[in-house]
Formats: C-alpha cells, structure tokens, sequence
C-alpha cells in the first residue's frame, strides 16, 4: 500500500532561512536584498511591534476601538508585504491593519479604522487594497478574482491574501485557491498559523499534518515556512510573486507563528486556552530577536538606529491619534450616499428625512 | 423587430454588452461551451471567446467572489447562478459582500455586477431550484433586484442591470423562458430599474405583480372584465426598490389593491409593498390591501406544484373580496 498511502506531508516541512539564534541555516535560498533593505525590513517590524503596544494602550484607554494584537507576527505579516509591489492588491484580514498601514493607507486612518469610521475604510488615491475581512475566508474567493482579472489584462501585479489557521477550514479558503488553480490567477494565498483561531487549537481545524499540503487538493503549490522568520517569510513570498506574474499560478504559503497577545481586545482571555509555558517558548522564537542578531552581526544596526523607530514610531502615533480625532464625524447622511452611485426612491426619501433631522 | 422567446432576448442582451464594452465578462457553471443549461449564453463563447465567456468550477460562493475580485480589477462581470434555489451557498458574496462594497469602502470601491439566475415554479424541478427567493436579496440594502415577466422587458432590463454601477440581483422565471414570443427591437435599449409598468390599464381594481404572476394577473383581469370588473395591472419588474409613485397613482385611481407574489406569504416582497401602501394612501383605500401568495410552507415536490402556486382563480377571489368589502 506504499503508494496509496504515501505522505504528502513530508514535502511540507517548515523551510527557513534564519534560526531562532539568528544564524543562517540555508545560505542558498537568501534573498537578494540590499543593506538598506535589509534595514528598512527591520525598521518596520519594530515600528509595528511599537504600534501593537500603543494600540493595545489606546483600546485600554477607550481612544480607540477594534483592535487585533499583533505582536509576535511581523515576519509573517511584515516580511511577505515587503516582497509586494505597490501595484499589487492587498486583502486582508482584520488582524492586518499593519500591512495595510504598510501598503499606504495612513496611520490615523487606520486608527479611523478601528474606531469604526468610514474614513478609515476609504484607500487612497492609488492603494490597491480593501479594507480588512471580518467573514472568515471571503477574501479568498475575493482575491482569485482580483489575480484573474490582472491574469486577463497581462499586469505585472499580484493578488496577496491572508487568513489565518482556522480559516483554512472554510469553504471559501478551498473554493479560493481552487478557482485560482484553475485559471493560473495571479494569487499569493497566505495562511498565518498562529496555532489558535480564538481559542480552538489547530489540530481541531484538520488532521492534515499541514496547512500548506492543502495546496496539493487545488493543484497549486503549497510551501510552510517559519513565520518568525523574516528572510524566510520574506523569500518564499517574493518567489511566489515571480511565479504568479510568470503565469504558473498562485502559492499557498503557511506561515507558523504565534500571537503574544489575545485574539482581539474585546475580552479574551489567552490563558483560558494556553499555558505561559508556552507563550515562553514562542517567545525565544521572536522575530526582532533574531533579526537584530543578524543585522548586528553584519553592522547594519545598532540601539540608537532601534530607538530612533521606536520615536518616530511613538511621535507618528500621537499626530495620527490627533488627527483621528479632529476628522469630521460621520452623518447618517454620508452612508446613505454611499449606497448607491444615484440614490433609488427609498433611499431619496431617506435622505431628506436625515438632512432635516441633521440640521437641527 | 424580431420574434423573440425571453431566453432569446436575454442571450441578445448579453451578446450586444459583451460587444459594447469589453470589459463585460460572462461566466458561470456550464455557461462556456454548452451556453448554459437554459442555452442563455449559446454561442457566446465562439464569439467572444474563452476571455470573456467561460465555465467555473462548481462552487456558487466563489462563482460570485470571483465576480467581486474581477470589479476591483475594472471588469463589469455577468455571472449566472445555476438555479436561483443555489443562493444559499453563496449568500455571503452577494449580500455580505457585494451589496456592501460601496458602503464599506467608502465610496471609494464599486461592485458593477450583475448575477444573473433562473428561478420559478411549475416547470417540475428536483428541490432547490424553484424557489422564489427574491425576498431575501430585496431585504439587504445595496443589490437592486430586477424580475422581468416579458422578452421585451428581459432585454432592455439586462442591459440596464449590466450597465448599473451597482450590483444586480437579475432573477428569470422559468416558466417564461419560452413561454411565448413577443416582438423585441433589433440592438440596444434600456428599460430604467427601479420602475414599474402598468400591463393592463383599468379603474376598478390594482393588481400588483411580478415575474410569472404578472401572466396570471392578465388573465385573471381578462376574466374580471368578463363580468365588467376592470383591473389595473402593474407588473413590479424592480422588487428592489420599489416604484412606490406608479403605485400610489394607481391606488387613488381604483381604491382596491391586491398584491401577488408566487412567493410564501411570509417571503418575498407583497408585506413590504402593502406596508409602504397603507402609510403612503391610506385614505383612498375603500378595503384593506389583500395578498395572493403560497402558503408557509417549504416549496412542494413537482407533482404537488400546481396545488400549491397562486393562480388566476385566487387573483379573481381576491378582487372580489376587496370590491365587495
């Protein structure tokens, strides 16, 4: 029975570049990137592990609203947007503010965000991006049409998506990377282990050994990297955007990871459902740890470059909080003309009920 | 002018938008080489080729989120959903996710969609393909839903839907496909959304229908006129939104007002159009506004069909009661 029942996991164990002491294990695969690359991938995973602690702060103080922790994620959520384009499209799910932010929607924008305010959802000029998913899945069936309709027209562009563990058990998140397969659509599929969806352990989402052997069912690739490792995070995405814009279809890539905090700031409670011995152990893993290792060892960076991030960081948070604050309010007025490109009857009617009501 | 069945109409509407703007993209499960199972896309796809017609995989709410991806891209996607009774697998897509594309992002983002799906009862069809679920679309804000009941209609409708800078829920009666032929005009013309048509003009009572029910409508009021009773006809053919004007005019005209769907009663849209009645012209109402439509109950088997759809008799009794009231 060796052939029937033979172990397609085996082709997915975890691929990295950059250990947990930050040493390099897999010099072939390193990604051609500059020194100052190599630094500016650094300044952003500290700028958004200091923009996860202020959020966390801000929520706590009632200054802002819907918050996803994302500390523990920036080789996975950072280093597979440093290999995007600007021209690509991102869809995100709701833990990634950070890339969008990343992408070019302005910080005080995303805290808009959060607040639940429209403003926070409106891209501007020339970000190509949606506004972060709250269904589970639906920006997976959502980016095989973006990569299919830049297929169609022959873009050098891509079509980067995200979910996370539990999302993978969706039907969407088959359907997604199915249709994709299909049409070769210019798709970058990235699912974020994290180990948790909320509370719910990821041996409860599959017995699959893997996330990424999914791919297999869709006939697409499929590659699990270590999601604590940026150059490893980094590569194989960039890999995968070469491949998509060549035309030999979309990747499936399972980053493993791990998030510090909880799954959202609106009351859960990570110790219902993990140990701190745990926590500790991923946190050896971090991403920042073995990065600064790296980068130092190769003097390309140093406690001042780090604390003048983590200022500037601290300053752009204050003036986008300020900001944020002084954007008009939103009138029932402005969502009902955004409904439609021309208001239908009901809507018309609606709309000179709440003017009158707003001038009062 | 030519004679032309519904599905004919509807296959000629959808040839001349994929000829208009080539942004237009046709897809769906068998739409492709077969031309659909209702052969509304035949000989599509030899024309226009495989860019811009062609077959899925099987899996409705991708079918739909893909419609979304190709608008971000700029396209004008045309996709068709089997059978209407499919709606379930891909509820998410059309009212979680394109109807609000506009609102969420702002105003920024646009879904110019149109899923096009056969619906209707008495056509004996397995379970889940009959059903009238327009209701359930008409209830999300942001997806116009359009049910034409004529060729001449289905045309200039679909072309008015597929052009709409916003979704479009376009649902075809089966029954009608090819029903009867009537003359549709050679090459484009658009019939606006959002407007009723009165069928059959009259002054005793108003009959408000839509899609196949407009037919029973007709000829409950060639009955009614029989025994000099002359209703009023308007077919809906927007469900989403509402033409309340055409309605209110009526209403003042006859007074008398009956409402019918071949949806459940507790379904579709009849409770949305008598409510919006009553607080609109309630003092030119001689009677309470009365519905026709199927009992609560899950859609019957195919032998058991013709029990239980509304049909010209239950218009007739209905007239009655609310003239004699």
């Amino acid at each position: 029975m060796k052939h029937v029942l033979n172990k397609v996991e085996k082709k997915f164990e975890m691929f990295q570049i950059l250990n947990e002491e930050g040493k390099v294990v897999e010099k072939d695969d390193m990604p051609d990137l500059s020194d100052e690359e190599l630094r500016e991938l650094m300044r952003r995973m500290v700028y958004t592990r200091i923009l996860d602690q202020r959020s966390i702060a801000l929520n706590r103080q009632g200054r802002l609203g819907f918050y996803a922790p994302t500390a523990g994620q920036e080789a996975s959520q950072i280093a597979s947007h440093f290999a995007m384009e600007k021209g690509d499209f991102l869809l995100p799910a709701y833990r990634d503010v950070p890339q969008l932010i990343w992408h070019g929607l302005p910080l005080y924008q995303a805290f808009l965000f959060s607040r639940g305010h429209y403003h926070g959802n409106q891209m501007p000029e020339g970000v190509r991006a949606l506004s972060p998913q709250i269904i589970i899945g639906a920006q997976y069936i959502q980016a095989a049409g973006v990569g299919l309709g830049m297929r169609l027209r022959g873009k050098d562009a891509v079509a980067v998506t995200y979910t996370g563990d539990g999302g993978t058990s969706q039907g969407d998140f088959y359907e997604g990377i199915n249709f994709a397969g299909v049409y070769d659509a210019n798709c970058i599929f990235i699912v974020q282990n994290n180990g948790f969806a909320i509370s719910v352990p990821r041996e409860m989402q599959t017995k699959a050994k893997t996330l990424a052997q999914k791919a297999v069912a869709a006939g697409i690739e499929g590659i699990q990297v270590d999601g604590m490792d940026p150059l490893a995070v980094y590569a194989v995405t960039k890999h995968a955007r070469e491949r998509a814009i060549k035309g030999e279809g979309p990747t499936l890539i399972e980053t493993i990871t791990y998030r510090y905090g909880p799954h959202t700031m609106a009351g859960d409670d990570p110790t219902r459902y993990r140990t701190s011995d745990l926590d500790t152990e991923w946190e050896k893993k971090d991403p920042l740890v073995r990065f600064r290792i790296f980068l130092e060892e190769k003097g390309l960076w140093s406690q001042e470059e780090e604390d003048q991030v983590i200022e500037q960081a601290k300053e752009d948070i204050r003036e986008a909080i300020k900001k944020a604050d002084q954007y008009p309010k939103q009138k029932v007025t402005d969502f009902i003309g955004n409904m439609f490109e021309e208001l239908p009857l009901n809507l018309q009617e609606q709309m000179e009920e709440y003017k009158a009501k707003e001038s009062k | 002018m030519a004679q032309m069945t519904m599905i004919q109409a509807i296959t000629d509407a959808l040839r001349i938008e994929l000829k208009n703007d080539e942004n237009v993209l046709v897809f769906g499960e068998d739409v492709g080489k077969n031309g659909g199972v209702f052969r509304a896309t035949d000989g599509l796809q030899a024309e226009f080729g495989e860019k811009r017609v062609f077959d899925t995989p099987l899996a409705e709410s991708a079918i739909n989120g893909l419609a979304i991806g190709l608008a971000l891209e700029g396209f004008r996607p045309v996709p068709e959903i089997q059978f209407f009774g499919f709606v379930y697998e891909t509820m998410d897509s059309i009212n979680g996710q394109m109807a609000r594309m506009r609102f969420r992002s702002g105003n920024t983002e646009h879904a110019p969609i149109t899923i096009r799906s056969p619906f209707g009862g008495g056509v004996n069809t397995p379970e889940l393909h009959a059903d009238s679920l327009e209701g359930l679309i008409a209830q999300q804000p942001g997806v116009k839903v359009v049910i034409p009941s004529t060729p001449y209609d289905a045309k200039g409708l679909l072309i008015s839907s597929i052009r709409d800078n916003d979704p479009v829920v376009f649902l075809e009666h089966m029954k009608l496909y090819r029903s009867f032929r009537e003359e549709v005009p050679e090459g484009e013309y658009t019939i606006e959304l959002g407007k009723a048509d009165v069928k059959r003009k009259g002054k005793d009572v108003t009959i408000i229908a839509y899609g196949a029910m407009v037919h029973s409508a007709l000829k409950a009021a060639e009955q009614l006129e029989k025994e000099k009773i002359n209703a009023e006809v308007i077919d809906l053919r927007t469900v989403s939104p509402i033409d309340y004007e055409t309605i209110v005019e009526s209403v003042k005209k006859t007074n008398r007002v009956i409402v019918v769907q071949e949806a459940q009663r507790q379904a579709g849209i009849a409770a949305n159009v008598v409510a919006e009645i009553q607080e609109r012209a309630i003092l030119h109402l001689e009677a309470p506004v009365m519905r026709v439509a199927a009992p609560d109950t899950v859609y019957p088997f195919a032998e058991a069909e013709h029990l239980w759809l509304p049909d010209d008799k239950d218009i007739i009794e209905k007239v009655k009661y609310v003239l004699n009231y």
